[in-house]
This record gives C-alpha cells, structure tokens and sequence, in this order.
C-alpha cells in the first residue's frame, strides 16, 4: 500500500522513530553502560528537537519480554513533568522507561542459556511502521518520516521473517 | 476548456466550481447532515476481500501470460481517453505489483489484432522490459480471436517447468470472436494442459468467455469503470488456489549467486557486453548475469537471491484476520484498551463513545481499522503478537 503522493513540508522537517534496545542481559555485559548510552541518545533528541520547531521525535522501547511508546513529542501531556533540574523532554522519557523496564521485567524470569538472548525488534520496527502510516494519513503536509534502530542485542532467528516483511513494507511505503 | 470557463468567476467560486461537495455529505439516524465517513466503507471492503482469500494451498511459481484485445472494439472511448490505453496504463501497474509479489514467477505478453495473435514478449522476470515493449505497440484494428490467444498460449506454456502453475489473464474489449476452428476444443485442451483461465471483460458479459474460465477454473468479470477495472485487475496479483493435481511437493533446484567483485571484467551472457563490477556469477556455470531473479542462459538454472524468497513468505505464514471488537464501558477506562496497540491513535469516537476497533486473537490487543488494513494487506505481522516473547 503505497504513500500517497502528499505534499511534504518545504523545509527539511523530519520525524525521526527512535528504537532503544533495552534488553538487560546486552547492556549487563557490554563496555558503554546504559546510562551513558542514554545521555548521549538525550542530547541527540534534543539536537533534533532544536533544529526545526516543526521536527518531531517518538521512541519506542525494544525490551526483552515487550515493546512499548516510552515518549512522543508531538502528545500535550509532556509540559507538566519538569523537576527544575531537567527539561521536560528528559524527565519524561526517563520516567517512561523506567515504568517500561519494571514492566518488562516483571512479564518473565528466565535467563537464557549461553549466549545472550535477543530484544523484540520485529514488535517494535513493526509499531513503528503503524505510526508511520498514521502520519502518513494524517494530511497533505507531513514530516519525512525515518526510523532510527538502536540495536545491540544480536539478531534472535525466529524473528527473521518478521523482520524481512516489515523491510519489504517500508520498501513499498517509500 | 475548463480553465476558459473559469476565468469568468471570482478565485473563490474558482475553488467550487469543480467541487461537488454536497455528494460527500449524508444524513445520520437524527436527521444532521455528516461528511461521509470513508474509513468504515474501506474497511468493510477489506473484511470482503479478506474473507475470499481463506487458507489454502497457493500457487507461488507462477507463469503468468496476459492476453490484450487490440482489436477496434478497444479504440472505443467509454473509457477515458480509450479502452485501450486505460488498459496499457493498468497492465503497468499490475505487472510492477505481481513482480512485488511473486517474485519467483514470470509474466509473458500477447497481443491480438486484426484476428492474428502475436506474442510481444516472451517469458521474463523483469517488470520494465514488457512495460517498455507494451507502451510501444499500441495499434488498434481488425478483429479479435480467442481461440488463436489461447492456442499460441497453449503452445508456449507447454515449454514450462512442470512445477509451475500456467495462468492465461485476457482483457478482452470486443464483444465477439472470430475463430477458424472449433473453440470448444481449444477450451478442452487448456483444460487438460492445466492452464487456468481469467478473463476481465470491458464490455459486456460473453458467454463464451464465462464458459472458459468456469471449464479451467478461473475467473471471469466485467469492469464497470476505470476504478473498478484497477481493483479487478490487481485481484489477480496474489497467488490463486492451487489445483489439486498440481499441488504435489517437489523438490526444485535453484541458484543463489554471489556478487561479482569490485573490478571484475568479463561478458556478462544477457546483453552480450562488457560489464565492470556489477552483475551476479551462476555458481553452477560461472556465467555472468546482470539482475536477479533471472534464469541462467547458458545452464537453465533458476537464479534467485534471498529476500525474493523472503517476499512469499507471508503467503506462507499468513496472519489471522482480526476480531471486530467495541471496547467495553470499563475497558475505556483503561489506557491500553483505549488506544490502538500499533499507532496510538485514540479508539475512542467522538464524545468520548466507543468507536469501532479490532483486536488479534492471538494477543488481544486492540488496533484501529486503518492498521488493521495496513497490517494485513502490507506489513504481514501483527505488532502485538511481534512484542511478546
């Protein structure tokens, strides 16, 4: 089902999905530690948000048990959450995904075997494609969509068909 | 014409002046005045089209030959500008969405004209070079035959792997035929060949072409417009049901090429010229071929890379169709059934009432019936399913 051909915004106006892989059994054991990682994924978010008043940026969480939205900046609940010492952006999104982690953690126990396991990223790549085409349908003026992976976990196999159709989709929405 | 006549009114009646606004109006059960709701009519469209697509086995490696009336019947301009170049212009999207589809599959064309059936190209899994041979011939004249397309058809598509799935689609614009033997017998012979027969009429309903397409098991219908001729045709994009004596499991042997590397010369074996780098080596013979899925011309081998096998795999695995399903008063309450699982748009109508929505079966999330339709007819997974372990 192909875009229709709708007008975009003259000026370079992007939306930018961004999916954090937040599988704890990846980040436990990898050099850059996650709260790192996460300051340096803020000050990008930021950058975005400054470029162009109209930019808008959504991210969504690829946990290991479940995906989850963690944060939309185009949503009007985002003003009130401000602590003084952080803007709104950042406080939101942090407490987003610390509601989503507890979640996450909760919905299942079992560590894998041996290697480390893989993160959700065909639920999340799919969401983020169902969110694409909301805006897509939205009007005549739209932002240039993109989807930004975040990815460290290693690719899980049963994933693999999954994965390719939701590439051959974005293919086709192009 | 139109812009003459509007240069008399101010620019806002401009604006109106083709604009039948009042047709995208109805009334509701109070009596008020509504825009017309189109998301609920594509949707019931939808659940119908689903519905007849039920699981069962399908044909993928199809050879598929379309056969197009340039008869004079096709000069008549009911369609605009005529029957035939609404025809050329929706062949060209179906070829593009059949190749997106089956990847693995081949299209062939063939013309009639003047009586005399010719075919203008042959066999070939690429979608530009029958969009490119098809723009160029389109002549109409003389008469139209049935029986001479489907004998040349007969004979061409004996040549084929005995895997394949043979379909013949004809557009015929004309309201007769004018065959030198007995059609009847063609009919049988296509019947026992196993050629499945489509045919989509612009005209009117023909006997003969119902009768056809009932012996071989296609299907037969007529266009009323330009749009509903688009959606007739591109029906025939997915794979038919497979025919039961055809539909045996057998083992078929395929090429995955690797890439040529940077900088290699040689003659690649399609065009006959000299390519640097690019192109793909048979890893059975060697030879040089330029795109993918192709077969080799020196060995036969059927060459294919592996996303074109990816692309079928959701008529493999297809995902089950969703549930109509109107939240409940205390489901409102809860945020998670309140907005669709995939885009997050609110599920609630307006006056904060149920609106409809659908749910998965498997997982039980709630989605909108714009992602309902995104998902089943081209993303081919359900979010919800997709996001747990």
């Amino acid at each position: 089902m192909a875009s229709a051909p709708s007008k975009l915004y003259s000026d370079d106006v992007s939306l930018v999905v961004v999916l954090l892989d937040t599988n704890p059994f990846f980040w436990s054991s990898s050099s850059l530690s996650f709260s790192q990682f996460l300051t340096h994924v803020l000050a990008f978010l930021n950058a975005i948000l400054t470029l162009n008043q109209l930019n808008q940026v959504v991210v969504i969480a690829t946990g290991y048990n479940s995906c989850d939205y963690v944060y939309d900046s185009s949503s009007t609940g985002n003003q009130s959450v401000g602590n003084g010492r952080m803007p709104s952006l950042c406080a939101t999104l942090l407490q987003n995904l610390e509601e989503f982690m507890n979640k996450d953690e909760q919905l299942g126990k079992q560590e894998p075997e041996g290697r480390i396991a893989c993160s959700l990223l065909s639920g999340s790549l799919s969401m983020a494609l169902c969110y694409i085409q909301r805006v897509f349908r939205s009007g005549l003026l739209h932002p240039q969509p993109r989807i930004l992976c975040l990815q460290g976990s290693p690719d899980g196999p049963e994933q693999y068909v999954a994965i390719m159709n939701a590439i051959f989709s974005a293919q086709r929405s192009m | 014409e139109d812009e003459e006549e509007n240069l008399g009114l101010e620019a806002w009646e401009r604006s109106y002046a083709d604009d039948r606004s009042w047709e995208a109006l109805q009334e509701d059960e109070s009596g008020f005045l509504r825009p017309i709701d189109n998301s609920a009519i594509y949707h019931a469209q939808y659940r119908r089209r689903l519905r007849a697509t039920a699981r069962i086995q399908k044909g993928l490696i199809r050879y598929l030959y379309i056969v197009i009336d340039l008869s004079r019947a096709a000069a008549e301009m009911d369609f605009r500008p005529s029957r035939m170049v609404v025809v050329a212009k929706q062949v060209e999207a179906f070829v593009r969405e059949f190749f997106d589809q089956n990847p693995l599959s081949q299209i062939g064309l063939v013309t009639v004209k003047d009586g005399v059936a010719n075919c203008l190209t042959d066999l070939g899994g690429s979608p530009e070079s029958h969009i490119k041979a098809l723009m160029g011939k389109l002549g109409c004249s003389g008469d139209s035959s049935i029986q001479n397309a489907l004998d040349l058809v007969h004979g061409l598509l004996n040549q084929i792997p005995s895997y394949g799935h043979r379909e013949v689609l004809i557009l015929y614009s004309a309201l007769s035929t004018c065959d030198p033997g007995d059609i009847m017998e063609t009919i049988q012979k296509c019947k026992e060949s196993k050629i499945r027969c489509s045919v989509i009429g612009l005209s009117a309903e023909m006997f003969i072409c119902k009768h056809l397409c009932q012996e071989t098991g296609g299907t037969y219908s007529v266009a009323l417009d330009e749009s509903h001729f688009k959606e007739l045709i591109l029906e025939h994009a997915p794979p038919p049901p497979a025919i039961a004596e055809f539909a045996i499991a057998s083992l078929i042997k395929m090429g995955f090429p690797q890439r040529a590397g940077e900088g290699s010369i040689s003659i690649c074996s399609c065009h006959k010229e000299v390519k640097i780098g690019v192109g793909y080596t048979c890893p059975r013979c060697k030879a040089r071929v330029c795109e993918l899925p192709t077969e080799c011309c020196i060995c036969g081998l059927q060459l294919v890379s592996s996303p074109h096998l990816a692309r079928s795999y959701h008529h493999l695995f297809p995902i089950a169709p969703f549930d109509e399903a109107t939240p409940s008063l205390n489901d409102l309450h809860n945020i998670s059934r309140s907005t669709c699982f995939g885009c997050q748009q609110s599920l609630l109508a307006s006056g904060n009432k149920a609106g409809l929505c659908v749910a998965c079966p498997k997982c039980k999330k709630h989605f909108c019936l714009e992602c309902d339709i995104y998902i089943h007819e081209s993303l081919h997974n359900c979010p919800g399913c997709e996001s747990l372990r």
